[in-house]
């Protein structure tokens, strides 16, 4: 297993390998979105208070996780290409950033559409919604760290430093709804005892997470080669990718 | 269940399509995103023909 990474962590490796990967799991993603999308607005049955409103639910808290998640995963990368001085890590860390400032947005978004008719109103100052949008403002720092410096290790370096500082702001957004009193409702699903939701909702929601997540992975894996492109376009087998064989 | 009543959405129509357009649209930006990514970077190391890396 530590072998393994070991292999992967070398970008010739990794490139080839995520290139294999990729495909497969973008693939998996559009049945698995085909499928939730069906689940979602079809098989499951209005809500008892919020009538057909509800089912921004399945677009809504998919995103919300994937923004955390990816937030997650991005600076654990960048504290293993901090530890290790592992450029595969910081490709991987770059790659995310975007891809949870874009999910961020969309759980904002999609919360705005939901609250409007069902608070009266698109924003409310309440601690979920300010701290999702706190991780938003993170996100883009993120991202300007990376691109501002034009050294790219040293912005690899200072992005990950910021995106590891603001792992500080994951707990404080999963529980916000609890410590304070908040216009949001508490959680449904992440919840120690069973899942205050009927199946028939939880299982579209949760193909809709898989979907999400799949997507996530194969854009992360597109991505991150693009990344050791440009990272390693001095090293000898990025001159030979065009020649080579197909392996 | 009419498909106008699919549409109409019991009047919540504006805010569910416009979340799950929104998604859509997210969802294929960042694929496209990630497909001309690798293809750019080829092209600007000057490997334009790479019919591998253009693919993938």
């Amino acid at each position: 297993m530590w072998d393994a990474l070991k292999r992967l962590d070398a970008p010739e490796q990794f490139f080839r390998f995520a290139g294999r990967l990729a495909p497969g799991l973008g693939w998996g993603s559009l049945v698995l979105l085909g499928i939730g999308l069906y689940g979602a607005l079809v098989l499951a049955p209005p809500d008892a208070q919020q009538g057909e409103g509800y089912r921004i639910i399945f677009i809504h808290v998919p995103s919300a996780w994937m923004s955390l998640f990816v937030y997650v995963v991005m600076a654990g990368a960048g504290a293993v290409g901090l530890v290790w001085n592992s450029g595969v890590a910081y490709a991987l860390a770059r790659a995310s950033a975007p891809f949870g400032a874009s999910f961020t947005f969309l759980a904002l978004a999609t919360g705005a559409l939901w609250g409007k008719p069902m608070w009266g109103a698109w924003w409310v100052w309440d601690a979920r919604l300010t701290s999702e949008l706190i991780l938003l403002f993170l996100y883009l720092g993120v991202i300007g760290l990376q691109a501002a410096i034009e050294d790219r290790r040293m912005g690899s370096r200072a992005a990950a430093m910021l995106a590891i500082v603001g792992v500080v702001n994951i707990p404080i957004i999963h529980f916000s709804v609890q410590w304070w009193n908040t216009l949001h409702q508490g959680p449904t699903v992440t919840k120690l005892s069973a899942p205050s939701i009927h199946w028939s909702m939880l299982v579209p929601l949760l193909v809709m997470a898989a979907a999400f997540t799949l997507h996530y992975l194969s854009v992360l894996l597109m991505r991150a080669r693009a990344e050791l492109l440009v990272q390693e376009r001095h090293a000898g087998w990025v001159d030979t990718l065009g020649e080579a064989d197909d392996a | 269940m009419t498909l106008s009543e699919f549409f109409h959405m019991g009047g919540y129509g504006f805010y569910v399509w416009s979340a799950y357009l929104l998604g859509l649209a997210v969802l294929a930006a960042n694929v496209l995103w990630a497909w001309q990514g690798t293809r750019r970077r080829l092209r600007e190391l000057g490997r334009g023909q790479d019919r591998r890396g253009a693919r993938r």
